[in-house]
Formats: structure tokens, sequence, C-alpha cells
């Protein structure tokens, strides 16, 4: 009689298939898994703490390194929570800007959480489809805010700057011919938002490319279908939130529940799924960039119509213009304060969550009165979620391991924080 | 009446005997219970009806030990002249603040009835010990281990109370207030001896930006601030 007995495996921390730096234990029973223990931890930045030792602004940047795949929507939970505590709200402008870079950002997650949980389960073209467009909105981006990832956009009482009356347009070099930059330039004739509408106008066709390549693809559903089974019930005691909690069915979305800046005006759908597998996650999160597609019509059409600050005039909190610098004293005594020692925020206590990509994005901030803050939590949804993988796991196969994992839209950056 | 003004009415009718204190902020909820009734309260709020708190989203330590204390006070500048140089070791005490150093804070979500309430039990340095809520929350699993590894703080009853963010072999609890931003170990990779080794951190602690606490008059009649709309509240 040969012995048989349970090995265990390391999974990571370097694997193409583990979203970054997970180290997963797994205990397998032939190719069935018996137990699956992630190890977490391994880009651990000890942001809150580092926050704690700067002003308030200077750690919006921080917040982009959090969730590196959607970097605006961080920022937005920050802002709130520091508006909440100061007892600002943005201008009607700003908040339209925030919502519409807050979709475009869900449409940018979206389609890297696509290409890369497609890639992990075999199918190679989703993800060249998916970088083409997240290459348009990552320039939006860059338009912008001059970065194409970690923006540092969002500020408390407002956005930095308006958006560009002018994209930018490539220009001609011994790599691109006048003709290819041309071609090139032909949707960045006019504004940022002209160049946002042109997208929206021909996004929906490439969710449809996307999904005639996936929704009904029979390896696609072998591989998804009746995977990570999650009861409603399980998944609200487990914390979940965003596509994991509505691909169980759950009908939860801080957009409509708990409306933020301008979302109780605008015109949208929640998509739900029904039995909670790895498949209805993937059909709620591609219902939710078209309806993502759909609110950002409706910013850029009422954003055109409504120009106006996108700043609080308060130069306590924000900085005054360059202009008024140069001619007013306080403007300039209030710009030398702001950049040397920051803003006071009055003691207290605030929790601020966001609708995130992944889920509830929740910033709990302790102030203690001074121009720092006390304490910063960052509640990151993919932490309760990768927390419940050991439970999804189980009795599934190994292979079953990556398809799970990546449906759960795990990224380090957020989860080690 | 607003929502959370009633639904902290609401606790501190049915939870008269266990509560310190009932706070409303900015539109949300806190309670204070003492370690010893945090169960039955947590239980309660889970389970009865006018709560309905079926999800736990978050579970944080905090440590007050440097709370109200600012590391550089320029009101005396006319005085005694203008105070250029931050001195690392000095903290001054701009307010008072008394009470324990720690304390955990759940943050609850009720789906059921769309509603958010805060619940923190203070926590004493000499005995961090505080009951741990998985059985009733399964999601509270890693958020505890977390809160024990940046705090020390230890959760009775916690399946699995490991280490979860620092390093394996980590020493000491980093998010306390007197543990250095730097750090104590630093790690490289030593040729010689083919392996990774641990030594003592070279960098200097030091201050950028001076923590200040301004008593700043928009915000001495919090009655008139409250009037003010509060940015994303629901």
């Amino acid at each position: 009689m040969p012995e048989i007995r349970n090995y265990t495996i390391n999974f990571g921390p370097q694997h193409p298939a583990a979203h970054g730096v997970l180290r997963l234990v797994l205990e397998l029973d032939g190719e069935t898994v018996k137990a699956a223990d992630p190890h977490i931890g391994l880009l651990h930045r000890a942001t809150e703490k580092l926050a704690e030792t700067k002003p308030f602004n200077q750690s919006i940047g921080y917040m982009d390194r959090l969730d590196y795949v959607s970097m605006m929507c961080n920022e937005h939970g920050y802002v709130l929570a520091i508006e909440k505590l100061l007892g600002v709200s943005a201008p009607k402008r700003a908040q339209y800007i925030r919502v519409m870079f807050d979709e475009i950002t869900r449409i940018l997650n979206h389609l890297l959480w696509v290409g890369a949980h497609a890639l992990d389960i075999g199918a190679m073209t989703v993800f060249l489809y998916a970088f083409r467009e997240r290459e348009t909105l990552l320039d939006c981006y860059e338009a912008v805010s001059g970065s194409r990832m970690h923006a540092t956009y969002y500020r408390p009482g407002g956005v930095y700057r308006d958006l560009p009356v002018q994209m930018p347009q490539y220009q001609a070099s011994k790599w691109h011919s006048e003709r290819e930059v041309h071609k090139l330039n032909e949707n960045r004739q006019g504004s940022l938002l002209d160049f946002i509408e042109d997208f929206t106008r021909i996004f929906p066709g490439c969710v449809d490319e996307y999904e005639t390549l996936l929704t009904d693809n029979r390896i696609w559903k072998q591989r998804t279908v009746d995977i990570g089974v999650v009861s409603p019930e399980r998944a609200i005691a487990l914390g979940f939130s965003g596509p994991m909690l509505r691909g169980s069915g759950v009908e939860w979305d801080l957009r409509k529940k708990q409306p933020y800046e301008v979302y109780g005006d605008l015109d949208f759908k929640i998509p739900v799924g029904v039995n909670g597998d790895c498949y209805d996650r993937y059909l709620v999160r591609m219902e939710e960039m078209r309806q993502s597609n759909d609110i950002i019509k409706q910013c850029v059409q009422w954003l055109r119509a409504n120009p106006g600050p996108v700043m609080l005039p308060d130069h306590k909190v924000t900085p005054p213009t360059r202009v008024d610098m140069k001619e007013d004293m306080e403007a300039l005594i209030h710009h030398f304060k702001l950049f040397t020692e920051g803003y006071c925020v009055p003691e207290g206590e605030a929790y601020a969550a966001v609708e995130h990509p992944k889920g509830e994005f929740g910033v709990y901030l302790v102030s203690d009165g001074a121009n720092k803050p006390y304490r910063l939590k960052v509640r990151a949804p993919g932490f309760s979620h990768l927390a419940a993988l050991g439970e999804m796991c189980d009795g599934h196969l190994l292979a079953d391991v990556v398809a799970i994992l990546s449906s759960q839209d795990i990224v380090f950056g957020e989860i080690d924080r | 009446m607003d929502k959370s003004t009633q639904l902290a009415e609401q606790c501190q009718q049915r939870f008269a005997a266990e509560l310190h204190a009932v706070k409303v902020q900015h539109g949300e909820v806190t309670l204070e219970v003492g370690r010893k009734d945090l169960l039955t309260v947590a239980t309660a709020l889970r389970d009865e009806t006018p709560f309905k708190f079926d999800a736990l989203m978050d579970v944080c330590g905090v440590d007050y030990l440097d709370y109200g204390k600012s590391e550089w006070v320029g009101d005396d500048a006319t005085s005694t002249g203008f105070e250029r140089g931050v001195m690392r070791e000095r903290k001054l005490q701009a307010h008072e603040f008394t009470g324990p150093r720690f304390a955990v804070v759940y943050h609850l979500l009720s789906i059921a009835l769309n509603q958010r309430i805060r619940v923190k039990v203070r926590l004493e340095e000499a005995d961090l010990l505080v009951d741990s809520v998985v059985e009733i929350w399964p999601s509270a699993n890693w958020f505890e281990r977390e809160a024990f590894d940046f705090y020390g703080i230890l959760f009775k009853g916690h399946p699995d109370l490991r280490r979860i963010l620092t390093d394996y072999g980590f020493i000491g609890h980093p998010f306390r207030k007197d543990f250095p931003l730097s750090g104590y170990v630093e790690v490289r990779y030593d040729a010689t001896q083919q392996r990774v080794v641990y030594e003592p951190v070279d960098i200097e602690p030091r201050v950028l930006v001076p923590k200040v606490i301004r008593d700043d008059s928009r915000y001495r009649h919090p009655d008139i601030q409250e009037g003010a709309t509060d940015a994303g509240d629901p």
C-alpha cells in the first residue's frame, strides 16, 4: 500500500496569476484544495502611519498608490473624509468632474480586471483589447492632471483645476510620420470633453467585443460557472461589498443607497447577479462598464452646459489663484500658510465611504485639531474579499483557485496598504 | 429629527446600562461601550429590529498617546520671538486629553435598513484584551489580526491571532505612537553571507512639517458648524 497524504504547496509570492505579491499556502489532496491560507503584507508600506506624519494634502498622492488601478476613487474617499470633518463641500462643477472621473476610473479598473481575469483563465486576446481602451482613458487622466496614473487631482474643496479646453495632440517624430499623427489626432481636435464624448460613443461597441469573446464561450463558462459560489447571507456576513456582493444577488450600491456628490441626480442602473459564482461576478462587472459609460455621457452633457468654479473660494483650505497672489497680501499669506503648514482640521472623527470599483472604500479619519491626521484607517474592499478566499476555494480544484482569486479583483496596493 | 439622532436615541434607550457615551457628529453615531458589554451590545446590534447591523465593515485600533500634543506651538511668537527650530523630543500639550490609551473602533453597516454606526471600546495599556467578535461577524477575522499586529491588542476567542501585514518574525507593534516611523531594523542582501540580513536602521528620524494645533475661530462654535452641509452624507 503506498502511503497517501496531503501535501502543501506555495502559490506565489512570485506567480503571474497571484495579482501581485500574494503568498498562498495551499493544502492539497491530489488536485483538490483542502485549505488555503493567504499570507499578505509583502507590499505593506504603512501608508496610514506615513499619513499621520504629513499635512492632510500631502497624503492625497499616497491614496493613488493604494489601489493603483483605480487611483482617483481612492483619492475621492480620502478627500470626502476631510471635507466631512471640515464641514465643506465642493462646488457643483467639481462634483460632476469627480463623478465623471470616478466612472472613468471604474471603467479603467474593470478593463484591467477583465483582461487579467481572462488571461489567468487562458484567454489572451481580451487583455490586448482591454488595454486599447485603457490607453484612451489614461490619456484623459494625463490631460487633466499631467500624470497617467497617480493623478493627485482631487483636493479637499474641489479638484485641482478645470478640464482643459484643448486635448493634447501627438507630434510628428522620427517614429510617427505626419500622416500617422494626423490620424491619431483625429479625435483630439476639440476639448477633453469632446474626446471623452467620442470615447463614450465607441465604448459600448468595445464591450460587445469583449462579450463576444467571453460571454458565450464554452471554455469560459466551464471555468467560471458554479465556481466560488457565495450565498447572499454569507457575502454580507463576510463583509463583501461592490461587485462581489452584487454578484451574489444583494442589491447594494453606495451610489444609489447612500448617494454622495451628484449620484442622486444621475440616471443609472445597478446590475445584480443570481448565483454568486465567478460567472455572475463577470456579468455584473461587464454591465457596470456600460452603466458607467452612460453616467460619463450625462456628466459630459452637464459639464458642457455649466461652466463655473471647480474649487471653493475658501482660502483657508484651497490655494488662491496665482493672479491674486501678485496683488493681494492676504492671498500671499494664505498661499504661504497652506503650503508650509497646511490647514488645521477641527477635532473629531469621520468615516467616508465611496463605491470604489472593487467595493466599499472607506476612510476613517480621526483629527485632534492639528494640520495632520491623528489616525487614518483605510478600509480596503479587497481586504475582506481576500480574507474569504480560503472559504471560497474549499473543495475546488487547484486551477479554480486562480479563477476565484482573479474574480475577486485583487490588487495588493490596497490590501497591504 | 434626522435619522442619525433617531438612531442615537434608540441606542440610548436600548443600551441604557451598557453605554458610556453616545455621540452624533457629522451625521454619524458613535457608541462607546465598556469591553465587558461588547459582545452583548454587538449581538443586539446585529439581531434586533431597529438596528439590524448585518455587516461589519471595519475594525481598527487607535492609539491616543499623542492626542492633542503638538510639536510646535506658535501662539507666543510675539512675546518670546518666532520659534524656528523644532525639538523632536519635546511635545506640547495643546489641549487636555484623559482616558485610556487605546481604543478599538468597529464600523457597522446595516444593509437591511441602510444605516451605519460606530462602536468604540476603550482599553487601558496595561490590559489590552477585548472579546473577539468573529463569532458575530466572520468578517472581523482579518481586521482583528491587523489590530493585533499594529497595536498589540489581544482579541479573546479569536481562532487564529497571527500577525498579518508585518514581516515574518517582526518585533513590536508599528502603529503605536511611540514606535518610530523609520522602524528599528532594515534589511539588505549580504553577498558574503549569501542571505538577507537585518541591521539597525541608520535613518535619523526627522520632522518635515511640524504638527501644530491651531485654535481656529471658525470651529469654536460647533453648533453653527453642524448646520453646514456635510459632504457625502447619506
